[in-house]
């Protein structure tokens, strides 16, 4: 096997890049293009950490083979902050408190974006089952959870979207 | 057989500090020419918000807006030494150092405003909001920004102070035990209901209601984060967590999070707390630890409260569904006896 | 105590890094990015217990990409430490690399550094260790029975020694068996915890990266960069000046980022290569090889009268400390100094002892020693109130120290608030307390 030349675009950006062979996405984005926020707790498949969405569906970038992006359109965390505003649903995570370390939070924001991006209007256990392939260690849930609810609130007040 | 429900409930004390002390932190503070505060620090932030509170205990004693101060941490180059972020140490060990700091630097920042007001600086006091005025006579004032354009480069003077705290150490009698172990001592009693399925032997934790007292809070919203998280966390010791559930086998071994189970979003339940300040004598304004207590109440109230829900006597964590129905076995084994 | 009125002490001014957490902008050590940077993986012990008759390093050396091995022959300082050494705390009992023998499955032998992770692993998968093995002693009462073989020659009976010969952290207050003589009842019981990963959701790491005035800065996520700093340099045997550590926001800690398990082999490599090193735990290796939460066993005796009044409280408890010391006697004198929890008790006897076993290495977490303390000692309550038919509740708070009590380790108590905590905590739960139990306070001791 050698090292392949692959195109995607990532965050609104076309980007071509140079992979090794079995190269994982999370190691394009993090290691190759230094988008950060994509963080690697397991490597595994287990912590969603690295959850980034690709062609809008929500992905574990870990477990994602860069050559099977090829093409796709990826959006990680820092697609969120093209405009130097924050956007609800990060608000809203500053607002209840939604994170401590910050390790789990990329993921858990991401996630957060496919969920409502697929319904806008989700119940508490929509919720919880949006957020079931994400852990964090620090903060109990409960707060995340909440501000979910609130950036879903706050987005059919204003009928915007997401992000 | 059904679901049985139970309540259980745990008193406990939590020591602040490392245990026999000897775990010094020092802190620097420096003014900038624009007026601003640098808190210079080793400690390191593990996310439990430690650069917020050490800038409002360093905001609290410099009398200036909170926004004023930036906290660094967790460098060995500009750092003076921490011994570490653990213990339930660091706001009360930290804290301590940073007011000893700031008050050393609030001394060297009323020196200079007195010279500009021609005033002695014992007779000067601070607003809170920039500005530092004769007491009683609010129009003699001047802003902080100006005591410090002055320092620099009108008296070529630093504005800055140095704080180390230490407990000193104690050391445990071998034979006795007699020490002095802490600083001080919070307190937490958690009630907890569980529901126990008694065919499957799963246990859900529906209602937990904590009563902590912390001392003064520093940031009430940050102490909440805290018992919310270790109430999870303790949900998790409870019933899920081990590295070795043959223990003390060594197999089988977890590595990854399929097998080293924690609690979900879907098992934490609603979390009330209450919290009691009753100052600490030693703490920074009078704070006391809270970050690592807050595991500690939540599990032995569910076991209690399992037991209490199937009139069993469990005595080990985690109890996970093979420990319930092995006790109800037990107990039905003794109940034909 | 009398205080100021306060000013943004005491309020809610949010927490300053949770926008750059949302934001995804928050830096940790391992968001910097360095060209040429190799990467360090562990061969690790495949034996719990085992002599080590020989390491063939030969196959990994030659592995594609593979740029560095090391093994306890490349310690250029100590072979053996402890991270308390340096206060006094010993004997130094853990090697750094293993050389002769391997205590427990996952330890360390050899280091080995490549241009990529991928490289390093198949590099690390092609050491050749050849074992004799050992009976394996996993269980705490098992190893200090007699009949199992010892570990080290620092510990003849697998148990710590404590100063003056003790074999257990001790507590001696009154006197535990004139109290069971007078109790009405004598209620005791068994507990035992598990062994607990921290788990935080970042992995221990760090990179090593060597400067050009000969220097090595070092990003890492240990809980105490001075402490990792001054430890690496004593491994090393280097001066503490020529090492930079650098922090910032760390991914999680719980007590399980303490242990300077990464940055002395990351340094070492770095100084060999003299290129930036980077050595991050696997999920895996945080799971199986970092230190985990001390797996304790606690058996509790008390002496009950028919009031409800506790006159006697024996405890004896084992900490695992797995094959090494690490902080593990720190933890039982933490463990010894709480007994006998939040409650005042004229006579109070503690054994605390640290165990050495066949299992990984454990330490530090979030209630060091105490969370299982007070795990067992709540247990223990509701066992004595149901023994003599008294409310759970007013057990506790008849039996709840007072200011100015005594404690059991002979300091006078101050700063204590259980009484009220405990009946806030009635109140939030609905639980109606007789009316002298209300009344109850933290300062009325002397007053009853
Ligand atoms: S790093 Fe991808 S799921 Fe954990
Ligand atoms: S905030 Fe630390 S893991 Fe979620």
């Amino acid at each position: 096997m050698e090292d392949k030349l692959i195109r995607l675009t990532v965050n609104g950006r076309d980007e071509a890049v140079v992979i090794r062979p079995l190269a994982t996405l999370q190691d394009v984005l993090r290691d190759t293009l230094e988008l950060t926020a994509v963080k690697s707790g397991c490597g595994q498949g287990g912590c969603g950490s690295c959850s980034v969405l690709v062609d809008g569906e929500l992905r574990l970038s870990c477990l994602t083979l860069a050559e099977r992006a090829e093409g796709a359109e990826v959006t990680t965390l820092e697609g969120l902050n093209e405009t130097n505003a924050i956007v609800p649903l990060q608000q809203a995570f500053v607002e209840n408190y939604a994170a401590q370390c910050g390790y789990c939070t990329a993921g858990m924001v991401v996630a957060a974006k496919a969920l409502l991006d697929r319904n806008p209007a989700p119940s508490r256990d929509e919720i919880v089952e949006g957020l079931s392939g994400n852990l964090c260690r620090c903060t109990g849930f409960a707060p995340i959870v909440r501000a979910v609810q609130q950036a879903a609130q706050a987005l059919s007040d204003t009928g915007e979207e997401a992000s | 057989m059904a679901k049985v429900r139970g309540t259980g409930f745990a008193a406990v004390n939590y020591p602040t500090g490392m245990h026999l002390g000897g775990d010094p932190t020092q802190s620097l503070i420096h003014m900038t020419p624009a007026g601003d505060f640098v808190c210079t620090m080793a400690s390191v932030d593990l996310g439990q918000g430690l650069r917020t509170v050490l800038a409002q205990i360093a905001a609290e004693t410099l009398g200036v807006p909170y926004e004023s101060i930036v906290v660094e941490t967790a460098d060995t180059d500009t750092g003076p030494h921490c011994t570490g972020t653990f213990a339930s140490r660091t706001t009360h060990r930290a804290g301590n150092a940073v007011v000893m700091a700031a008050a050393e630097a609030r001394k060297a920042m009323l020196e200079v405003a007195g010279e500009l007001l021609e005033a002695s600086p014992e007779d000067l006091e601070t607003d809170g909001a920039g500005n530092i005025h004769i007491k009683g006579v609010a129009e003699k004032s001047v802003s902080v920004g100006e005591v410090a354009g002055a320092a620099h480069f009108g008296y070529g003077k630093t504005i800055a102070g140095r704080g180390a705290y230490l407990k000193p150490p104690s050391p445990m009698d071998p034979e006795t035990g007699e020490c002095d172990p802490d600083s001080t001592q919070a307190h937490a009693c958690t009630v907890v209901e569980v529901e126990v399925d008694t065919e499957t032997g799963v246990v859900e934790v529906i209602d937990m209601k904590s009563v902590y007292e912390v001392g003064q809070q520093v940031n009430p919203d940050l102490v909440k984060g805290q018992i919310v998280g270790g109430s999870w966390m303790g949900i998790g010791h409870a019933l899920y967590e081990t590295t070795a559930p043959g223990y003390p086998a060594i197999d089988p071994a977890p590595v990854d999070f399929q097998n080293y189970l924690q609690p979900g979003a879907a098992e934490m339940p609603e979390v009330a707390c209450e919290v009691l300040e009753y100052p600490a004598e030693s703490g920074p304004y009078g704070g006391k630890g809270v970050g690592e207590m807050v595991t500690n109440g939540p599990i032995p109230a569910i076991v209690n409260a399992i037991n209490n829900a199937l009139d069993v006597r469990i005595t080990q964590i985690p109890v996970t569904p093979e420990v319930v129905l092995r006790a109800l076995d037990e107990k039905r084994a003794q109940a034909e006896g | 105590m009398s205080m100021k009125e306060l000013g943004v002490v005491g309020r809610n001014v949010g927490q300053r890094d949770l926008e750059s957490h949302a934001r995804g902008q928050t830096t940790y050590y391992e968001d910097v990015h360095y060209p040429r940077m190799l990467h360090l993986k562990m061969h690790r012990s495949a034996e719990p217990h085992a002599n080590i008759v020989k390491v063939d390093t030969r196959k990994a050396a030659a592995s594609p990409g593979v740029v560095c091995v090391l093994t306890h022959e490349d310690l250029p300082g100590k072979k053996v430490w402890n991270g308390l050494a340096a206060v006094g705390v010993g004997p130094e009992d853990e090697p750094v690399l293993a050389f002769d023998k391997v205590r427990w499955r996952g330890e360390p032998i050899v280091a080995v550094i490549a241009e990529t992770p991928e490289a390093a692993r198949a590099g690390a998968a092609k050491v050749e260790v050849e074992y004799d093995p050992l009976p394996g002693v996993f269980d705490v009462e098992e190893a200090i029975s007699g009949s199992a073989p010892a570990l080290t020659a620092h510990w003849p009976h697998n148990h710590y020694i404590y100063p003056d010969d003790h074999a257990a952290s001790q507590i001696r207050f009154g006197d535990v068996e004139k109290g069971f003589a007078e109790a009405d009842h004598i209620v005791e019981d068994k507990y035992q915890t598990s062994p607990i990963e921290q788990a935080p959701m970042e992995t221990n790491g760090c990179i090593a990266k060597p400067g050009g005035d000969g220097r090595i800065t070092v990003h890492t996520n240990t809980q105490a960069v001075h402490f990792a700093r001054d430890n690496t340099a004593a491994i090393l045997g280097l001066a503490p000046g020529k090492l930079r550590f650098l922090g910032g926001t760390v991914g999680g800690g719980f007590g399980g980022k303490v242990d300077v398990a990464v940055e002395p082999i990351s340094v070492l490599a770095a100084m060999r290569t003299g290129r930036p090193v980077k050595f991050k735990y696997t999920r895996e290796e945080e799971m199986q090889v970092s230190s985990t939460r001390s797996a304790w066993r606690l058996y509790i005796k008390d002496g009950v009268m028919n009031d409800g009044r506790i006159v006697a409280r024996k405890i004896t408890s084992y900490q695992d400390s797995g094959a090494y010391l690490r902080f593990s006697s720190y933890g039982s004198m933490k463990h010894a100094g709480h007994m006998p929890g939040p409650y005042t008790m004229p006579n109070v006897w503690v054994d605390a002892r640290v165990v050495f076993t066949n299992r990984p290495p454990s330490s530090a977490m979030r209630g060091f020693g105490v969370m299982a303390a007070s795990f067992a000692i709540e247990l223990q309550m509701d066992k004595v109130a149901k023994t003599i038919g008294m409310d759970p509740w007013q057990l506790r708070l008849l039996n709840a120290y007072r200011n100015g009590d005594m404690r059991a380790h002979r300091k006078v108590n101050e700063d204590a608030a259980m009484v009220e905590t405990i009946q806030a905590a009635a109140r939030l739960a609905g639980h109606e307390l007789p009316a002298e139990y209300q009344a109850m306070t933290s300062w009325d001791r002397k007053a009853s």
